[in-house]
């Protein structure tokens, strides 16, 4: 290991250690504020895990997402608490690997309009279930998870998500990957078997956010299938992973922080006009910055060097 | 049991409806739009303002919401569009950006009908006469609307078919690079395909209006159905339109009557997905690539 990746990974882990002892500091408003900012780091880095390598836009987070917190809801009660993170993070896996394997092998646009539809479709057949077997339409959810139990699990699911983003991308896999995104003929004439590829990472990022979901569920207090199947967390993953720039691995953390910051601002003060101002966000992104702030940055390196190597051939 | 089928005919010939619009500005102009369904209540919504504010019949707002959201289609194409097309190197790049851009537009229109209207369901009430056909009673409303829709879907159906510049359009629906050695302007005729497209929608969108409810965040289920049908029916292919469409309309009303309302989408995206195992491409989708 050279040194800069020992500063690098010395500087990772001193950060999150203090970030570990951020729930003691702050106060009520401010932990849920860094609650809100840990979870859309992770469900944006998780998204970009598998859209930034293979370029299939997913628009499914919030079909895994409510999953998890639903699971929570009906199991959370009865279980002890990691059994149910466990069964929660299965049943995502599970519907990963049927929805990514009826797609995943077509083209990319049946991803897309699959994915577009999963949340409803999984939300009609919640209430289809809850209104004709079980009969009870919302649940409360009422665990012994504090603010800060939650905190510290979104934590460590961070390190987990960063950690395997970092492994993935040093094994072969991750490297079937990159040429999948580059060109998947060409990955297939190499013999990467293309399907299963995209498939263990759909279902290893989806498994991801599912957990997410059970993680904040106790937060809701109250869940129906409407609040757990919102589009708009969607929709605010991946404008932050644009943002960030979805094809490097800290990309969608650099766009989850001020975009959540800035929506919680504007769902306080504009509350009717939040998603018409958050739409033209998003255009501005995909028209101004494709790659996201991290190709911008990468951008501006490769000028300077370039720019001088001219002046130095001109010379 | 005939009930269920008059319905799902009704509903399944609104389908295909919806669907040529969007088969037009993803098969020729090859912009997966996912603002599509926004349009669709957008222009729902300006058949409601004219008739309660001004007492316009919708059959006669058709004359003034189709002309007007032609222009605006066209306008989008030309202002926002283009330059994505013109960036993109690849079609998949194309596709990759047109989602995104269209999915920042969903949001845009849809807020825009948030602060107009709020978030209530909207409805009014136009020709809700009962009709006797077949024995079955069915409302006056739906049987125009289906009627309208086979009108304007033959007629399109002519227009691509017989005349210059829809041979122009279908061109460019096989290869807009091959298109332009025989002297078709391919940015333009992409733009007035994504217009007609827009114009389609907006047709289809005062039709239903008239019998259905609808509220500003309703458009996605719009859009679902019609890439649906789709792509289920073959990109780029108006008979495709048509088949995938009855047929999801059908299945729709027949799961609703005899098994639950509640597993309408269910059935749809079975279908979608029993349909591309057998055939990848859709059901008159050439295989490509």
């Amino acid at each position: 290991m050279s040194r800069t990746q020992m500063t690098t990974g010395a500087i990772c882990l001193a950060a999150v250690v203090a970030l570990a002892f951020v729930p003691m500091i702050v106060d009520a408003y401010h932990l849920a504020l860094a609650i809100s900012l840990l979870q859309f780091t992770v469900l944006a880095t998780a998204w970009g895990m598998f859209s930034g390598p293979t370029r299939y836009v997913s628009l499914a987070t919030t079909a895994f997402f409510g999953v998890g917190a639903y699971t929570v809801a009906v199991l959370g009660e009865q279980l002890p608490w990691s059994l149910v993170l466990l069964i929660a993070a299965v049943i995502g896996a599970v519907m990963a690997v049927i929805v990514g394997l009826s797609t995943l092998r077509l083209s990319g646009v049946h991803f897309v309009i699959f994915t577009f539809g999963l949340a409803e479709l999984v939300r009609q057949i919640v209430v289809w279930y809850e209104v004709n077997k079980t009969r009870v339409l919302g649940r409360y959810v009422f665990v012994d998870i504090t603010q800060n139990d939650i905190y510290w699990q979104l934590l460590a699911l961070a390190v987990i998500v960063f950690g395997s983003g970092w492994l993935i991308a040093r094994s072969r896999f991750g490297f079937a990957l990159r040429i999948i995104g580059e060109d998947e003929t060409v990955a297939r004439h190499c013999g990467i078997n293309v399907t299963i590829a995209k498939v263990a990472l759909f279902t290893i990022t989806a498994t991801f956010m599912t957990l997410v979901g059970a993680i904040m569920a106790p937060r809701f207090t109250y869940i129906e299938p409407s609040i757990a199947f919102n589009a708009t967390i969607s929709f605010e993953v991946v404008i932050m992973a644009l943002l960030g720039g979805a094809h490097r691995l800290w990309g969608p953390a650099l766009g989850a922080i001020p975009l959540t910051l800035l929506f919680d601002f504007l769902s306080a003060r504009f509350p009717s006009t939040s998603t018409l101002i958050m739409g033209v966000v998003f255009l501005l992104i995909v028209y101004a910055l494709p790659s996201g702030v991290v190709g911008l940055w990468e951008k501006l390196k490769a000028w300077r060097p370039s720019a001088s190597n001219v002046r130095g051939a001109q010379a | 049991m005939t009930n269920a089928v008059l319905t799902g005919l009704v509903l399944g010939g609104m389908y295909a409806l919806i669907a040529m619009g969007l088969t037009l500005q993803y098969g020729v102009a090859r912009i997966m739009n996912l603002s599509y369904g926004e349009f669709l209540i957008g222009a729902a919504f300006a058949s409601y303002w004219l008739f309660t504010g001004w007492a316009l019949n919708p059959l006669a707002g058709l004359a003034f919401v189709i002309p007007v959201s032609f222009g605006i289609s066209y306008l989008l194409y030309r202002v926002l569009l283009t330059p994505l097309v013109r960036r993109a190197r690849t079609r998949d790049a194309l596709e990759v950006d047109s989602i995104l851009a269209t999915f920042g537009m969903m949001f845009i229109v849809q807020g825009i009908m948030l602060t107009m209207f709020g978030g209530a369901y909207f409805s009014y009430s136009f020709l809700a006469i009962p009709v006797k056909i077949v024995g079955e009673v069915l409302a006056l409303n739906r049987l125009i609307a289906f009627g309208l829709a086979v009108v304007v879907g033959l007629a399109l159906y002519l227009t691509l078919t017989r005349t210059r510049i829809g041979t122009s359009i279908r061109a460019v629906a096989v290869d807009p690079i091959a298109a332009q050695l025989v002297a078709i302007d391919v940015t333009r005729t992409s733009a007035l395909a994504f217009a007609l497209g827009g114009a389609l929608v907006a047709s289809a969108g005062v039709l239903i209006s008239m019998f259905l409810t609808f509220s500003a965040t309703s458009g996605v289920v719009f859009t679902m159905k019609a890439l649906i049908v789709v792509v289920m029916g073959g990109v780029g292919n108006l008979l495709g339109c048509l088949v995938a469409g009855l047929a999801l309309g059908l299945s729709e009303a027949l799961v609703a009557t005899f098994i639950d309302p509640g597993l309408t989408l269910a059935v749809n995206f079975a279908l979608f997905l029993g349909v591309l195992l057998v055939k990848p491409a859709g059901i008159f989708g050439r295989a490509q690539r």
